[in-house]
C-alpha cells in the first residue's frame, strides 16, 4: 500500500466510525493497517497532523487522534 | 481587599508549614503591583492580571460545593507536538474569567537541574508576561512546570522558550514522558556511571517518542546513579537504569579504625543533632548489613563481596572508609508504576549488568526491542508493568533476547516463572516408556 493509499484508509477508517466515536487510540489506526510497522504508521498520523487533517487530544495521561473539528470540543464537552 | 473572600482556603495557612495559599497571595500582590511597570514597559500582561485572585476563588467553591470546578484535557498544544501542554479549563468561566483557561505547560528541564539565573529570570519574565507566573520548580515528572495560559500564547511562549532560550518541551499524554536524573557524577562520589550524561543522549535520541504519541500509555526513563536511588526509579520508572559495580567495595582499613575510634564521623556527620553516644561499627553497620557479608577480624572489616545486595548502608554510613567498585556500569529494571490499575509495582530487575558507555548502543537496543513488544501487544492505556504481568516475564526475556539468569529469580523454589522449553530438553517432552520402566516400577 503506498503512502497516499495508507492515508486515505486512515481518514475512511475515521469516517466510517464518526457515527459513535471522535477520538481514537493510536492502536485503533495499527490495527486498520496491519501489513505496516508502528513507526510507519505513526509518521503517516504525525503528516497527517501536519497538514491539518487530523489533530491531537489529550488528557493529559493518555493521547488521541480525531478528524479536525470533529467531536465535541471543550466548551461543550459532557453536554448534549 | 481580596477579590474573592476565601475563608477555608486562608485556614491552610494557618500551620507552622509553608503554605502554597500564602505563595499564590504573594504572586497576586506582585503582579498587581506590577501591571502597570509591564504596560509602560510595551509588556502588558497577555492573561489576566487577577489570575491567582479567581485561582484562590475557585479552590474555596470547590472546597464550598465539595467537587472540582476543572475540566481536564482538549485539543490543546502546539503545532506538531503532541505532548508538553494539559489543556485545563474552569467550569464557571464567568464567575472567575482569569481562570477559565488555566493550561498547564511541562519543560523538558536540564540534565541534573543545574540552571544560570539568567535562565531562570528569562523563563520567570516569560511566565509573568505570558502566564500566571506560577509556577511548580519541579513537577513529580521532574520538568519545570509552568501553570496557567489562555490557549492563544501557547505557541508565543513555545516560539520565544524553542528560538530564544533554546529549550524544548516536555512529555506529557502518551508519550515518552521526560527523562529524568540525578546529580551523578556532577557531585556525587557514590555515581557509577554518569546519569546526567545518559539521560541527555536518550532525551535526543527518542526526541520523537517524546513528541509525537504513539505508545498504548505513558513511559517513563529515570536514571539514579548508584542503589541510593535518589530520583526513586524503581518505584517511578517503566524503565529504570540504577549505577551499580561488579568488582569488590573499595576499603581503606586506615579510615575504618578512624570511624571505630570516633575520629571521623559516621554519615559524615549527617545525624549529628543528638548525641547518639559512640559510634558502634558492630551495631550500627555489621549486625545491619541484611545478608550479613561483613565482619570485623582483628580489627579489619572484612566483606563478602559476591554475597553483597548494593543496600548502600555500610558506604552511607562510612564514606570516608569504603568507596564503590571500580568496574561500574548500571542495571535496568522495568516496569514499575503507580497505583491506578492492579496497585503499584516496583521494577524488576531484567540486566543485571551492563557497562554505560557512549554510544549506549546496547542499551538503546533493549530499549527498542521493549517498545516493539510493547506497542504491538500493549492495550489501550496498559502500562509496561502490567504488560509483563500480563504476558509473564518469561516473554519480556524473550522480546530482549536475554537469557534467564539467578539474578532474575527473587528466591529459589518459589514461583518459577521461567520455564524450560520443549526444544531447549533434550529429546523434548516425549520419552521412551519402556526404558522408564526399566528403572521405575508402576
Amino acid at each position: 500500500m503506498d503512502k497516499e493509499a495508507a492515508k486515505q484508509a486512515i481518514v475512511d477508517f475515521i469516517n466510517s466510525k464518526s457515527k459513535s466515536k471522535s477520538k481514537f487510540y493510536f492502536n485503533d489506526f495499527t490495527k486498520v493497517l496491519p501489513d505496516m510497522k508502528t513507526r510507519e504508521v505513526k509518521k503517516l498520523l504525525t503528516q497527517l497532523i501536519n497538514e491539518g487533517v487530523l489533530e491531537f487530544w489529550s488528557s493529559g495521561s493518555t493521547t488521541m487522534y480525531g478528524l479536525a473539528g470533529a467531536g465535541k470540543q471543550h466548551a461543550t464537552e459532557g453536554e448534549e | 481587599m481580596p477579590k474573592h473572600e476565601t475563608p477555608m482556603v486562608d485556614q491552610l495557612e494557618s500551620g507552622p508549614w509553608p503554605s502554597f495559599v500564602s505563595e499564590i497571595k504573594r504572586q497576586s500582590e506582585a503582579r498587581h503591583q506590577k501591571a502597570k511597570e509591564m504596560e509602560e514597559a510595551g509588556k502588558p500582561y497577555q492573561i489576566p492580571v487577577d489570575v491567582c485572585d479567581d485561582l484562590l476563588g475557585v479552590l474555596e467553591m470547590s472546597f464550598k460545593d465539595g467537587t472540582t470546578h476543572w475540566k481536564h484535557g482538549g485539543i490543546v498544544g502546539v503545532f506538531g507536538y503532541g505532548g508538553g501542554v494539559i489543556g485545563r479549563y474552569c467550569d464557571q468561566p464567568e464567575m472567575f474569567p482569569g481562570v477559565a483557561h488555566f493550561h498547564t505547560m511541562r519543560v523538558n528541564q536540564p540534565a541534573g537541574k543545574y540552571y544560570t539565573t539568567e535562565y531562570l529570570r528569562q523563563i520567570c519574565d516569560l511566565w509573568d508576561f505570558r502566564g500566571s507566573g506560577l509556577t511548580n520548580m519541579h513537577g513529580s515528572t521532574g520538568d519545570i512546570v509552568l501553570l496557567g495560559t489562555r490557549t492563544e500564547q501557547l505557541e508565543e511562549i513555545f516560539g520565544t522558550l524553542t528560538h530564544e532560550m533554546d529549550q524544548d518541551l516536555g512529555g506529557s499524554g502518551s508519550n515518552l514522558r521526560t527523562p529524568a536524573c540525578c546529580l551523578g557524577e556532577s557531585r556525587c562520589e557514590f555515581a557509577c556511571y554518569d546519569t546526567q550524561e545518559l539521560c541527555y543522549q536518550l532525551t535526543m535520541e527518542y526526541q520523537d517518542e517524546l513528541h509525537r504519541p504513539a505508545f498504548p500509555y505513558k513511559f517513563k526513563f529515570k536514571f539514579d546513579g548508584c542503589p541510593n536511588g535518589c530520583v526513586a526509579s524503581i518505584a517511578r520508572s517503566d524503565m529504570s537504569f540504577i549505577g551499580t559495580w561488579r568488582d569488590e567495595i573499595r576499603i581503606d582499613q586506615e579510615a575504618v579504625a578512624a570511624y571505630i575510634g570516633g575520629e571521623l564521623k559516621p554519615n559524615a556527620g549527617a545525624h549529628a543533632s543528638r548525641d547518639w553516644g559512640p559510634f558502634d561499627i558492630q551495631k550500627e553497620v555489621i549486625d545491619l548489613c541484611p545478608s550479613q557479608c561483613m565482619r570485623l577480624e582483628d580489627g579489619k572489616l572484612i566483606i563478602d563481596n559476591k554475597e553483597c545486595v548494593r543496600c548502600m548502608h555500610c558506604i552511607n554510613t562510612m564514606p570516608r572508609a569504603l568507596r564503590i567498585g571500580n568496574d561500574r556500569g548500571l542495571s535496568i529494571l522495568v516496569g514499575a508504576k503507580a497505583p491506578i490499575l492492579d496497585g503499584a509495582q516496583m521494577g524488576s530487575l531484567l540486566v543485571p549488568f551492563i557497562k554505560a558507555e557512549p554510544p549506549y548502543d546496547e542499551i538503546k537496543e533493549i530499549i527498542e526491542n521493549i517498545w516493539d513488544w510493547w506497542m504491538e501487544e500493549g492495550k489501550n492505556r496498559e502500562r509496561l508493568g502490567e504488560l509483563i504481568k500480563r504476558q509473564g516475564f518469561q516473554k519480556l526475556l524473550e522480546v530482549t533476547g536475554i537469557k534467564p539468569v539467578p539474578q532474575h529469580v527473587q528466591e529459589p523454589r518459589h514461583n518459577p516463572y521461567i520455564f524450560w522449553k520443549e526444544e531447549e530438553v533434550p529429546g523434548g517432552w516425549q520419552r521412551d516408556i519402556k526404558e522408564f520402566r526399566k528403572l521405575h516400577q508402576r
